[in-house]
């Protein structure tokens, strides 16, 4: 089994800037991650990174992975199935194999919610998507529905309607949570019809999304409309349940975040967390890339006292040891 | 080298091949978990190079007619032909390995 220092499950902002900081510190260190930058690829501008005035989300990442390979660290692709504490740290079995870290930091951040009906999981990608901007030239003159009461929703459905022939955005109260010049915008646009108080219950077709059942949520009554596609942007959630062993070692939250002191700590000695997957209240890629940095010195102080590895003397900040060179 | 899919050579490059497997990434150069799948695509053409194994990419925002045939609705979808014959249909990021075993498993 491959041993390390420190492994970093996740590849986004926290966990790419955690990376940098093990592997600057000469600490053995692999990422595992399914994804490039997580929600930051999915971001078209990011226009509030300190210190670059515009970038794009996939490109932001690039350079996040590239700086972490750079310093030495190793970046897998691959699903984290389980952490387990093992006699010498911990054992992260993943879809690419077993490997063992005396340290581990958390950084998966969230994944997009489902709705969790029947045939939603079945016609993913055969008319139900959840990445407005990349699959939206699909659906051109086509009919489609949106679900979702938020930014992400009703920025889709005006962002489809320039696309799509019509456009059901289906929300479940009357309340919208999106900012209000994107509610006027949805209003205004001829092509959009607002379905108050309706879920989809259930997505139908053989080979491709054909139609959807909807129940209006106060009256109970069901009826269907056809649609082409169907995008969801209902938020994020997350995924602390769905690594194993991850729910039993740390403390997690009501909303199943996990919770963290002001070093990144979580309720294991050797096991950190940053940016998404943390309690943090504000998520965002400027303070995800800080805990990112925040957890792996935590991580690195741990290790010295405990082994001795990342320097035996006292950790100092970088200026000290860039003056002494 | 990854292979570069069109309209036009599919049939010779993917339906008509027999001597393998072959992956075809169905892509649009916007798209942020198509940007995150090309570096995975690229590494697992220089490792299966020489093996038989075809794998390359179709750009959905230049040519829409084999992306419309085989049913592709999202990006990124990848679907892995043998013989000519859709194999298997993935939609979304995935990662290298797991891919490098469904493909050799096909060989």
């Amino acid at each position: 089994m491959d041993k390390y220092d420190v492994i970093i499950i996740g590849g986004a902002c926290a966990g790419m800037s955690a990376a940098l900081y093990t592997s600057r510190r000469a600490l053995k260190t692999l990422v595992v991650t399914t994804t490039i930058g997580g929600q930051l690829a999915l971001t078209t501008e990011v226009e509030n990174y300190p210190g670059i005035l515009s970038v794009t989300g996939p490109e932001l990442a690039r350079k996040l992975k590239e700086q972490a390979e750079k310093s030495g660290a190793m970046i897998k692709i691959g699903q984290a199935l389980d952490v387990i504490k093992a006699e010498d740290g911990y054992v992260i079995k993943t879809s690419i194999g077993d490997f063992e870290a005396k340290a581990v930091i958390l950084a998966f951040g969230l994944k997009q919610r489902q709705i969790g009906v029947p045939g939603e999981k079945e016609l993913t990608g055969r008319g139900v998507a959840y990445c407005a901007t990349c699959d939206a030239p699909f659906f051109k003159n086509k009919k489609v529905g949106v679900v979702g009461g938020g930014n992400s929703a009703f920025d889709a459905a005006e962002y489809l309607s320039r696309i799509a022939s019509e456009v059901h955005l289906f929300v479940r109260s009357d309340k919208y949570r999106a900012e209000q010049t994107l509610v006027n915008a949805v209003q205004q646009a001829k092509n959009i019809v607002i379905h108050n108080y309706t879920d989809i219950k259930e997505f139908i077709g053989s080979n491709k999304l054909e139609k959807v059942m909807l129940v209006n949520n106060q009256s109970n009554e069901k009826s269907e409309l056809a649609l082409d596609g169907v995008f969801i942007e209902i938020g994020w959630e997350s995924q602390t349940k769905k690594i194993g062993g991850v729910a039993d070692l740390v403390k997690l939250d009501e909303r199943g975040y996990v919770v963290v002191d002001n070093q990144s700590r979580t309720s294991t000695p050797g096991i950190y967390a940053a940016g998404d997957v943390t309690d943090t209240p504000f998520k965002q890629a400027v303070i995800s890339a800080g805990e990112g940095a925040k957890a792996a010195m935590s991580a690195a102080k741990y290790l010295q006292q405990l082994t001795g590895v990342g320097g035996s003397e006292e950790l100092r900040p970088d200026w000290v040891n860039a003056k002494r060179k | 080298m990854e292979i570069k899919f069109t309209d036009a050579n599919f049939d010779a490059e993917v339906k008509n091949y027999t001597d393998g497997p072959v992956l075809v990434d169905f892509f649009a150069p916007w798209c942020g978990p198509c940007q995150m799948m090309a570096p995975i695509i690229e590494e697992l053409a220089n490792e299966v190079a020489g093996t038989g194994i075809k794998v390359g990419k179709l750009n959905v925002d230049e040519e829409q007619a084999k992306a419309q045939d085989y049913g592709v609705m999202s990006i990124p979808t990848i679907i892995i032909f043998k013989n000519g014959q859709a194999q298997e249909t993935l939609v979304g990021v995935q990662d290298k390995d797991s891919l490098k075993q469904k493909l050799e498993s096909l060989k």
